[in-house]
């Protein structure tokens, strides 16, 4: 029973990290209605940069994990701007291979900088583990921070998207982005808006990752980044809450899998999930199901 | 020129073209004047063709984009791999070549039962959905392989799933691969293949159905609406594309001793992927071409090993970007059809 509860809350945990991809994943779909591969690879970015600040720099971890979101931020600003935008009008197969492009160039960025070799990632939670039923059962600091810090960037970002101006050219534009632009919505900035917000909110799950799973290589990201998307379609893809229920659910079933199935099936199981899901409820869990126009 | 005679001029030197190349090389390893490096990879080359075209017929003929194409590359290896082993305990009189090619039609049926079974949910999808949930497929396929176990006891084949204790002598041994592969695999075959692709993938394309497929590609609703059965065709490409990956994947397999499921990961997917795009998408002979070319390349550019993954994603971005911008390809246009324009008058003056 307690052991079955501590690998609850390893799934919970891993799952706020995945939820919290996947909130980017999503509003990149929503919006700009494109399938980021780079994004993964941004989360992998934004782990070497805390890493640095922290190993190299000697800089407390705070200011490390802020260098990391703001230097995010700009990337993913950046890709969009560059390899995006002038993709705007072509086929959604010619800005997903850009976005492989652009996934592999990220990687082999790292590889170049920071090496081939695994970096140790130290993890940034202060605060020590919670013990219960007489220290039976252990819940990691970066556990509980990443689960504090998932509901909270979930609520914030739900506030954000209904209660500010912003948010609300945000919904226009995903909802129809000719009707927003003749509303004089400026597109570009919303669309490169919804870009920074993702790549800072990809530094945020980058750092909280590697504080739990501490192994850092050029590659991190992209297996994480592919589940959060998988958990962005599970939950419905543009609905915040739904990819923040997507993220937890498959970080509960992986970690489940893991323990009680087989190691090696934990992936597949994830996958099989989404599969299944998409066959009978193709918008996901949360997701409004889109009529189809001729 | 009339659309048929275009079709079938390209068809023409696609075939004159990989001919040619296959008779140039048997010159140059008779005359000894082929580097080691560049002979040990005729094999994968000749895999990576298959491979490419066979990835177009889905990508860019069916117009489905799939990233699990190393998926069913692994199925043919491993099973191609599993066939042949069991064929040398069980028939030893069998020549080495009769083995090869039995495997390689075992890898494409397994391949292409694969290919139903995953066509029939995924070919529901749509777009981006597709790609993501094909990319689902091949991460599952390489999982499931990393808990089968075959071996050999005499001439009989024990199986297992998820335990790692059979009798007798493993043939593939789960995370560990297949281990003491017979390398039969030859360039021969490997060329006859590429040339089966072609003739099986141009006969499609211009049939019935690979009209039919196009349509489906172009527009879906106006396809349906003019009753074609979208999921027939649909199945019929990915299926046939399964197939000719697994007979692939046999060649491929066959021509290691030791070969590893996670060679067959999302990144191999997206490497043929990336020989289709830059091959052109739709176009056969594109395909064949970047797929040497690329496949080459960076054995060539071992000494910059560190850059060169970087300059392909570069030039990735590059291509798609700059091949996507309208100025570009208006210019692209008009020099095209100015350049066609000389051609027709030349046919007048003729």
């Amino acid at each position: 029973m307690v052991s079955f509860l501590s690998h609850l809350f390893n799934g919970i945990s891993l799952g706020s990290v995945y939820a919290i991809i996947a909130l980017g994943y999503s509003m990149v779909y929503g919006i700009a209605k494109m399938l980021n591969f780079a994004h993964g690879d941004v989360i992998m970015v934004g782990a070497y940069v805390c890493f640095s600040a922290l190993q190299y720099w000697h800089l407390p971890p705070i200011v490390g994990v802020l260098i990391s979101i703001v230097l995010c931020t700009v990337l993913g600003m950046l890709i969009e701007r560059l390899a995006y935008k002038p993709l705007r009008q072509s086929t959604s197969l010619a800005v997903l291979i850009t976005a492989i492009g652009v996934s592999y160039l990220l990687q082999n960025l790292a590889l170049l900088i920071w090496g081939a070799n695994n970096k140790v990632f130290t993890s940034i939670v202060p605060f020590d583990a919670l013990r219960l039923f007489g220290g039976e059962l252990v819940i990691s600091g970066e556990s509980i921070a990443t689960v504090v810090c998932g509901v909270a960037i979930m609520i914030g970002l739900n506030a954000f998207v209904r209660r500010t101006k912003m948010g609300k050219s945000m919904r226009a534009v995903s909802e129809d982005k000719n009707a927003a632009e003749l509303m004089g919505i400026n597109v570009n900035r919303t669309i490169s808006m919804t870009f920074a917000i993702g790549s800072a909110l990809a530094a945020v799950a980058g750092v909280l990752l590697c504080s739990t799973y501490p192994t850092l290589t050029p590659t991190t990201g992209s297996m994480p980044g592919i589940k959060a998307f998988t958990a962005a379609v599970f939950g419905g893809i543009g609905s915040i809450p739904g990819a923040m229920l997507g993220g937890v659910l498959l970080g509960v079933i992986e970690i489940l899998g893991k323990a009680y199935i087989s190691t090696e099936l934990g992936d597949a199981l994830v996958f099989a999930v989404l599969i299944i899901v998409l066959l009978f409820k193709p918008s996901g869990l949360l997701g409004k199901p889109v009529r189809e126009k001729v | 020129m009339s659309m048929k005679k275009k079709t079938f001029l390209m068809t023409a030197v696609t075939f004159a073209v990989v001919i040619a190349a296959f008779i140039i090389c048997q010159v140059l390893i008779e005359n000894k004047l082929m580097s080691r490096a560049l002979r040990g990879q005729l094999i994968p080359i000749c895999c990576y063709i298959v491979m490419a075209v066979s990835l177009n017929l889905t990508v860019g003929i069916s117009g489905e984009l799939s990233l699990g194409h190393a998926g069913f590359m692994s199925i043919g290896a491993f099973s191609g791999i599993v066939l042949a082993a069991w064929l040398k305990a069980r028939f030893p009189e069998l020549s080495d070549l009769a083995r090869l090619l039995m495997a390689i039609v075992c890898g494409g049926l397994f391949s292409g039962v694969a290919g139903v079974l995953i066509g029939v949910p995924v070919l529901r999808l749509r777009g981006d959905y597709l790609a993501i949930v094909t990319l689902a497929f091949g991460e599952i396929i390489r999982n499931i392989l990393n808990l089968v176990y075959f071996s050999l006891e005499g001439a009989t084949l024990h199986a297992s799933f998820n335990q790692p204790v059979l009798p007798g002598k493993f043939v593939y041994n789960g995370p560990a691969g297949a281990q003491g592969v017979t390398k039969i695999a030859t360039f021969e075959v490997g060329f006859a293949l590429v040339l089966f692709t072609l003739l099986v993938v141009f006969n499609l394309v211009n049939s019935r159905s690979g009209r039919a497929i196009k349509a489906i590609r172009d527009n879906r609703i106006a396809a349906e609406s003019v009753g074609i059965n979208v999921t027939k065709y649909k199945m019929m490409a990915f299926v046939i594309s399964a197939v000719l990956a697994g007979m692939a994947g046999a060649l491929f397999g066959l021509n290691y001793s030791t070969l590893q499921a996670s060679k067959f990961n999302v990144d191999a997917s997206i490497q043929v992927l990336v020989f289709v795009v830059l091959g052109g998408l739709g176009s056969i002979l594109g395909s064949v071409i970047s797929a040497t070319v690329l496949y080459v390349l960076p054995e060539m550019l071992r000494e910059f090993a560190q850059y060169r993954m970087l300059i392909y994603a570069v030039i990735l971005i590059l291509v798609m970007v700059l091949g996507n911008n309208p100025t570009l390809r208006g210019i692209v246009n008009r020099v095209g059809e100015s350049l066609r324009g000389k051609n027709r008058k030349g046919d007048k003056a003729a």
